[in-house]
C-alpha cells in the first residue's frame, strides 16, 4: 500500500480540456483522447492563451466543445482557408491550428488543405482519420481502405472503381512548404505518447515559423465500423496501421 | 484631407477600401474585375496591409470568413462565375453573423457567358443566392465617385449589422474613367467587435469565443434554439429594410412614365430623360442605390398615381420582377433589356436613343 501513497502526480487534468465535452462523442470514439493530448501539448508549450482553433464540419466539430480555446467553425473542408486568413490578419501573432476529419480535410477540402501545405502556410493541421464519414453514417472517405465496407461501398472499396486511399502525410512530405508531417495512433499508451510528441513537434514548427505542419491520427469509429470499441482497437492494429504506417514523414528546421 | 484622381471605377473600389481602413483583400483573378485585384496587389503591401491571391473564389470567400472572425475589415472582388462559387459561404457568414464586403462586377451569363458588361446576377445578390434563404444589403454605384463612396458605406453597414454586404457594379462602371475625390466618409461610430476571435490572451473578459456557421444546430448562449436564431436574423433583415433603403428620384412628380434602372443603364436613362423632357415628354427616373432593400413603396406610389414604368436593365428581366412587385398590377410595366443592345455581340450596349425610342412608343 505504501507504493500507492508514494505515487506522485505527473500530469494533472489540462485546464483547457472540457471534461464533460466527451459526452457528445459516441462510445469508443477516440476524439476525447486526441483532444486531451492536444490540450496537454498546448499547455506544455505555453501557447494555449494565444492559440485559435478552426474546426471543420462533421464529427471533428466536437473539438470545439472538448478544447476550451477560441474557436472558429469553418465551412465544410475550408478550415485551412479560414486558418490562413486568421494567421495573416493577426500578422502571425497567433498560433492557429485546424481540427478536421478525413472527409473534411481530404475530400471536400482538398484544395484548401493542399494549397495551404504547398504554400507553406504557418498553420498546424490535426486530421483525425477514422476511415469513413462518421456524422453522416459511415460512408466512404478518401481514407477508406481497399476492400473496406461502408454504406457507399457496400461490397467493399474496389480499387478499379473507387481508386486508392489518400496518404496525406506521405504526399505532403514532398511539398517544399511543409516542415513536418506525421501519422500517429491512439490504440496503445505508447502510441498515445508518440502521437502527443508529434502534436508538440508540429506546433513547435509553427512557433518557430518554419512552415506548414500536419499530424494525422488513426482513430476508431465503433458505430459506423459496426464493431465494439475493443474490436475497433484490434482492427486498427491488424488492418489500419499496416495500411497507414505510423511515424514521421518529414521533419525539417528550415524550408529549402 | 482629400486627393483628386482621374481613375476607372474598378480602381475607385481600392481607394474606397483604403479610406474605410479595410485591412485585407483576398482575391482570385476574373474579368472584368482584374483591375481591382491588381490595385490591391500594387497598393496594399506597401501600406502594411494584406493582399492575398487565393486559389479559387471558394477559397477567397472562406478566407474572408476567417479574417472577419478575427475582427478585421476584409473584402474581395469578383465577377459572375466567381460570385456563384461564393454562395455557400455567403450563407455561412450570415449564419455566423460575420461582416465582409464583396464587390461584384457583373458580366454576361449564363455559364462562362461573356467577360463584358451585363446585369445578370440581380436575382442571386438580392434573393440570398446560397442555401437557406437570407438577406444581405446590395449597394449599386453608378459612377466612379459613387463606387468609392459606397464601398466605404458597405464596410460600415457590414459591421453595423454583422452581415456581408455586396457592392454590385458592372463592366461599364468598372472601366469608365472619371474624376475621383479620394476622401474619408464618416458614417458615425460602431460598437467594438467584442465577439471577435482573437485568442484568450486578447479577450478583455478572459472568456473564450466561438464563432460558428452552425448557429441553430445546437444550443448556444446567443440563440438557444433554431427558431431563436431565425427570429434574430429576421429582426435584423427587417431593421436593414427599414433603415438602409437608398434610391434617387429625378422628375418623378409629374412623370407619366417612370424609368427604373441601376448601374450603367441608369446613366443611359439620365440621358434619355433629358432627351424626353426636351421633347416635352413627362418622364422621370428612379435609380436604385440599394437593390436590396428595394424601393417598393416609391414605385407603388407612382403606380397609384397612374405613372407607367419602363425598366431598363441589361438582362432578360430580373429587377423587372421587383418593379412589378412594387406596382402590384396597378399600372403598366414595360421592359427594355439585353435584346435592346445596339449589337448582337458581347460588346453591345443599350444606348439612350434606344431608350428614347421606347419612351416615344409608350407615351
Amino acid at each position: 500500500m505504501s507504493e500507492i501513497a508514494e505515487r506522485k502526480l505527473v500530469r494533472s487534468w489540462p485546464k483547457l480540456f472540457q471534461r464533460f465535452g466527451i459526452l457528445i462523442a459516441c462510445p469508443g470514439c477516440q476524439y476525447g483522447i486526441a483532444a486531451r493530448l492536444f490540450c496537454e501539448s498546448m499547455e506544455e508549450l505555453g501557447i494555449e492563451r494565444r492559440t485559435i482553433g478552426i474546426a471543420g464540419i462533421g464529427c471533428s466539430s466536437a473539438a470545439m466543445v472538448l478544447i476550451l480555446t477560441d474557436w472558429v467553425q469553418a465551412a465544410h473542408g475550408r478550415a485551412c482557408d479560414a486558418a490562413t486568413a486568421i494567421k495573416r490578419v493577426s500578422r502571425g501573432r497567433l498560433i492557429v491550428f485546424t481540427w478536421q476529419g478525413d472527409g473534411d480535410a481530404l475530400a471536400i477540402g482538398t484544395e484548401s488543405t493542399i494549397h495551404a501545405a504547398v504554400r507553406g502556410e504557418r498553420i498546424t493541421v490535426i486530421m483525425i482519420n477514422n476511415g469513413n464519414f462518421g456524422t453522416t453514417g459511415g460512408q466512404m472517405a478518401p481514407t477508406t481502405l481497399i476492400g473496406q465496407k461502408t454504406t457507399t461501398t457496400p461490397y467493399g472499396r474496389d480499387l478499379k472503381v473507387e481508386g486508392y486511399p489518400f496518404y496525406a502525410p506521405e504526399y505532403m512530405a514532398a511539398m517544399k512548404g511543409v516542415a513536418y508531417t506525421a501519422r500517429g495512433a491512439l490504440n496503445t499508451p505508447a502510441n498515445c505518447q508518440r502521437t502527443k510528441d508529434y502534436m508538440k513537434r508540429a506546433l513547435q514548427k509553427q512557433i518557430d515559423d518554419v512552415g506548414f505542419s500536419y499530424v494525422e491520427i488513426l482513430s476508431a469509429c465503433p458505430p459506423d465500423w459496426h464493431l465494439t470499441p475493443l474490436e475497433c482497437q484490434e482492427r486498427i492494429a491488424k488492418e489500419v496501421i499496416p495500411a497507414f504506417p505510423l511515424g514521421e514523414f518529414k521533419d525539417v528546421d528550415r524550408l529549402e | 484631407m482629400s486627393e483628386k484622381l482621374f481613375v476607372i471605377g474598378n480602381e475607385a473600389v481600392g481607394w474606397g477600401a483604403l479610406m474605410a481602413d479595410c485591412d485585407a483583400f483576398f482575391g482570385y483573378p476574373i474579368t472584368p474585375q482584374n483591375e481591382i485585384t491588381e490595385w490591391f496587389a500594387r497598393e496594399y503591401p506597401t501600406r502594411g496591409k494584406i493582399f492575398f491571391q487565393t486559389t479559387s473564389e471558394t477559397s477567397t470567400i472562406n478566407m474572408l470568413y476567417g479574417g472577419a472572425a478575427y475582427g478585421a475589415r476584409v473584402m474581395t472582388a469578383t465577377s459572375s462565375p466567381g460570385w456563384a462559387l461564393m454562395q455557400e459561404t455567403m450563407s455561412h457568414m450570415v449564419n455566423a453573423e460575420l461582416p465582409a464586403v464583396i464587390v461584384l462586377v457583373q458580366r454576361g451569363g449564363p455559364g462562362q457567358g461573356t467577360t463584358r458588361q451585363a446585369q445578370m446576377d440581380y436575382f442571386t445578390v438580392t434573393r440570398g443566392g446560397g442555401q437557406g434563404g437570407y438577406k444581405n444589403i446590395v449597394l449599386c454605384p453608378a459612377s466612379v465617385q459613387e463606387t468609392h463612396d459606397l464601398v466605404q458605406l458597405a464596410f460600415f453597414l457590414a459591421d453595423k449589422y454583422r452581415n456581408p454586404v455586396v457592392v454590385l457594379t458592372d463592366a461599364v462602371i468598372g472601366v469608365t474613367t472619371e474624376n475621383l475625390e479620394v476622401r474619408r466618409v464618416d458614417f458615425g461610430s460602431l460598437p467594438a467587435k467584442d465577439w471577435a476571435v482573437r485568442g484568450l490572451e486578447n479577450q478583455p473578459d478572459g472568456q473564450s469565443r466561438l464563432l460558428t456557421c452552425s448557429q441553430g444546430y445546437g444550443p448556444n448562449l446567443t440563440h438557444p434554439t433554431f427558431l431563436a436564431l431565425l427570429t434574430a436574423l429576421d429582426k435584423k433583415y427587417k431593421m436593414m429594410k427599414e433603415a438602409e433603403l437608398r434610391y434617387e428620384t429625378h422628375q418623378v412628380e409629374d412623370a407619366e412614365l417612370v424609368l427604373v434602372a441601376y448601374g450603367y443603364p441608369s446613366r443611359v436613362c439620365h440621358e434619355a430623360l433629358e432627351m424626353a423632357r426636351n421633347e416635352g415628354l413627362k418622364v422621370g427616373l428612379v435609380r436604385l442605390i440599394t437593390a436590396w432593400p428595394f424601393p417598393y413603396q416609391v414605385v407603388g406610389e407612382r403606380a397609384q398615381k397612374g405613372s407607367k414604368f419602363l425598366v431598363v436593365e441589361d438582362s432578360l428581366g430580373q429587377m423587372l420582377e421587383d418593379v412589378k412587385l412594387g406596382v402590384e398590377g396597378k399600372s403598366e410595366v414595360c421592359f427594355l433589356g439585353t435584346f435592346a443592345r445596339h449589337l448582337p455581340t458581347e460588346t453591345g450596349l443599350i444606348f439612350p436613343e434606344r431608350v428614347m425610342e421606347e419612351i416615344r412608343r409608350i407615351l
